[in-house]
């Protein structure tokens, strides 16, 4: 008789999910799967509605992550007007986007992953979680990270109103422009960005790369997959989070595709399962293998470390740097370590806080020229961007009065569900052995998928908790290696 | 006495809701030291299994976002119900629909097929469509049932106050919790938001003539909008007139008109409703052909009047 465990609620990404286990008679891992249980239908629901209306309406698929779907639309809208944006009016835009990232990236960091390693697995369980990594890095930090969100927020307030749900950004261009007062405190703002990113890499080697342990953990097979990968870059193969082409390389590191966002449908497939209401995308022109990580694999991951695996380099000095430095230790690129997913979004973050401080001193950012008013309606817009979990494309079709007619939208976990699928099938083989362990595997796995999407992984840590949780670690004979306990 | 019990949870919800609880900082460190959160899908790692462990009642407030589309949210809709002694309706997804509530000009069937068959991206020779049970390599594997429409929160479970907004603004966050953690209340059925439009508090409204009249209805991306000035009297669609006041006017401020997010002004059941005699009275037409004319260029009313509420209005539901 085999047994069940699940993990439900999940959390976040177009709506919700749980983790089924199935154990065998001897209580090890016989089968994981990780379904989401949500639909919305977005996709149909903005049939009908205005184009310029989209931007609004899109960042209600996700709260947490609303700026880069506020994003796409409006270069789809764009695309579908036939318009650039004016230089002022990219400016404001990538400003936006940038902090946004900084914003995201760091509280993710924070919030969610560095209780992991701050504090550490084996701390005294009250201490895990973001309290507890205050009081370890001191309250100070704390304060500067509460400081730096408030302030990435607030540029994102003034240029694109409500943060968790932005309702600017128009064809061609922005609907409010930037005076050489706010210049001042966004400056300001990217400063601090800065440095604080540049801390916070610093963290994170001293308490990760120079932890043995956690080293050992990061690059523990349980938490490595090798797929292709995904992301954006510039004409100079550069990380791109705004515009570009986009990029896809082989596990083995091999230039497999570059094209334009508007052949995705070429490239990008989604498969139905009946066990799940996510699609699961795959490459089209490989096909579906299923849920697998052998040779034949048509799986590919996108996020930090798809994205720094399919870059040639960062966009800016200081995380071009930290580029290096991550490929020299990991040892190989691409990286197919998942939980090298925390460095590469700090990496990342560096370069947005980068380009913030950039675009904060261009001369043109005050420019009153914020819109390009040359708008001829095409019928096909096509706009993509990378969003902080991964490569985000919206795809529109318009009638003659500008009505939507066709939406489709690829979103960023959706292209990591078959690889997040085989992720926490492969940790908890990994972490399960023998039936002692019941609830306590829950850290370890929900550690391969935190590593890929901050939102799902929000579901710990954040605040002081009372769920009991033990994680025995044992070997194939059931022996018991090690404890994690919570309480 | 035990800390009083606070339950956080999303159902429909995009999590934007639980990103503005956030956003109240570091007092939401103090509002957690005051109280005992017992269920916070976004931030910590309680299980729905616990809160059905509770007694009956046992938690003082429930902050429930999101609105019901499955049978999974139905339940936790219910069981929050049950455990709680107040349930609080937050943004406007759980108050009125929200945006995905557009998905009731739409049928159920129409959505999974363009997600599951239609799209251009869909590989899916076998024709699968997600299924409440299925059986794969011998185990059942289950997913909540579907609904074919959006429904407020208050159509499935007994709602005690309502928090509008897309999302409800921090400061509005900060009073409604410190009000029911203080028991300093209105009536039980109250919104917990000021009672007057949104035109009340724009700093445009100055700006408005004392008559407003338009000849025509001209769309946010076709015009350069003066952002000192009332958009209606630039005869650009903005729901002010018919919506409650609250929201810190954070779309004006960049230009860009109200979409109705906080939902009707008090004593109004139907903004929608409400805004269009709005406009009947602002037309400046002699005809009937010219009231056609003029109102016809509103390419998407529904749209524009029922953004965020189309499930809590006296429209309900396409089929």
């Amino acid at each position: 008789m085999s047994k069940r465990i699940t993990i439900n609620p999940l959390t976040r990404l177009e709506g919700h999910g749980k983790i089924e286990v199935f154990l065998d008679d001897k209580g090890d891992v016989r089968d994981v799967y990780w379904q989401v249980v949500e639909l919305r239908g977005f996709e149909r629901f903005c049939i009908g509605r205005p184009v310029e209306e989209l931007p609004r309406i899109m960042p209600n698929i996700c709260g947490v992550c609303p700026t880069p779907h506020n994003m796409a639309s409006v270069k789809a809208l764009d695309d579908l007007y036939g318009v650039e944006p004016t230089p002022a009016a990219k400016l404001i835009r990538q400003l936006h986007y940038n902090a946004f990232l900084v914003e995201d990236h760091l509280l993710h960091f924070y919030i969610l992953s560095s209780p992991d390693f701050v504090v550490g697995p084996t701390a005294d369980p009250a201490e895990r979680n973001i309290v507890g990594v205050v009081q370890k890095v001191g309250l100070e930090i704390g304060g500067k990270m509460i400081d730096v969100r408030r302030r990435c927020r607030a540029i994102v307030r003034h240029i694109a109103s409500k943060p968790a749900h932005p309702e600017g950004g128009l064809p061609g261009g922005v609907s409010m422009g930037i005076s050489e007062d706010d210049r001042r405190w966004m400056r300001e703002t990217a400063d601090l960005c800065v440095q604080f990113c540049q801390f916070s890499l610093q963290l994170f080697r001293q308490v990760v790369l120079d932890n043995k342990e956690y080293l050992n953990l990061v690059l523990n097979d349980a938490y490595k997959l090798d797929t292709y990968y995904m992301g954006q870059v510039d004409e100079n193969n550069r990380l791109n989070f705004y515009e570009g082409k986009i990029r896809i390389v082989g596990p083995k590191g091999e230039e497999y595709a570059l094209f334009d966002c508007h052949d995705y449908v070429d490239y990008i497939g989604e498969w139905v399962e009946p066990w799940t209401y996510i699609r699961l995308t795959h490459l089209k022109k490989i096909g579906w293998k299923g849920l697998n990580e052998d040779e034949t694999t048509s799986l590919y991951r996108v996020g930090p470390l798809a994205r720094l695996n399919v870059a040639d380099g960062m966009l800016t000095p200081l995380a071009q740097k930290e580029f290096e430095t991550m490929f020299a230790v990991l040892g190989s690129k691409p990286a197919h370590h998942t939980l090298a997913y925390h460095w590469a979004r700090l990496i990342e973050a560096l370069q947005a806080a980068e380009h913030m401080q950039r675009i904060a001193n261009d001369p043109l950012l005050t420019s009153k020229d914020i819109r390009n008013m040359d708008l001829r309606l095409g019928k096909v817009g096509i706009g993509c961007v990378e969003a902080a979990r991964g490569t985000l494309i919206h795809h529109y079709e318009a009638d003659v009065d500008g009505r939507a007619t066709k939406v489709n939208l690829i979103v960023a976990t959706q292209h990591n569900a078959a690889p997040i699928c085989l992720s926490v099938k492969k940790a908890a083989r990994e972490f399960i052995k023998g039936p002692q362990v019941r609830e306590g595997f829950l850290n370890m796995v929900e550690m391969a998928f935190r590593a890929y999407d901050p939102c799902l992984g929000c579901a710990t840590h954040a605040l002081p908790g009372q769920m009991p949780l033990i994680v025995n670690i044992r070997d194939s004979e059931g022996s018991l290696l090690r404890t994690i306990q919570r309480s | 006495m035990g800390k009083p019990k606070v339950a956080i949870c999303w159902l429909g919800s995009c999590g934007g809701c639980d990103e503005t609880i956030v956003d109240i900082n570091e007092v939401l460190l103090r509002v957690a030291g005051a109280v005992d959160i017992v269920l916070w899908p976004v931030a910590m790692d309680f299980k729905y299994d616990s809160v059905k462990r509770m007694k009956n009642g046992e938690i003082a407030v429930s902050v429930v976002s999101g609105h019901v589309r499955n049978s999974e949210q139905e339940e936790i809709a219910k069981l929050l119900r049950k455990k709680s002694q107040l349930i609080l309706a937050f943004g406007a997804c759980a108050c009125f629909g929200g945006t995905p509530g557009l998905a009731n000009l739409t049928t159920k069937t129409d959505i999974l097929n363009w997600v599951y068959r239609d799209a251009p991206t869909v590989v899916n020779p076998d024709g699968n469509y997600p299924q409440a049970a299925f059986r794969v390599n011998g185990e059942e594997l289950t997913l909540p049932e579907f609904y074919g429409r959006v429904f407020p929160l208050n159509a499935i479970i007994d709602v005690d106050y309502y928090l509008p907004g897309c999302p409800p603004p921090p400061y509005l966050v900060m009073y409604a919790l410190s009000g029911m953690l203080e028991n300093k209340l209105p009536a039980r059925g109250s919104t917990l938001a000021p009672h007057r439009a949104l035109c009340d508090s724009c700093k445009r409204n100055k700006s408005k003539p004392d008559r407003i009249s338009i000849r025509e209805i001209k769309r946010i991306h076709e015009v350069e909008a003066d952002p000192d000035v009332c958009f209606l009297a630039q005869g650009i669609i903005c729901l002010g007139p018919a919506t409650r006041d609250g929201c810190g006017e954070s779309c004006m401020n960049i230009n860009i008109p109200c979409r109705g997010c906080f939902g009707p002004v008090e004593g109004v059941e139907d903004s929608g409703a409400k805004f269009i005699s709005t406009v009947a009275s602002i037309l400046d037409a002699e005809s009937d052909e010219e009231v056609v004319r003029i109102v016809s260029q509103m390419i998407d009313p529904v749209g524009y009047l029922y953004r965020f509420l189309l499930p809590a209005s006296i429209l309900q539901k396409k089929g």
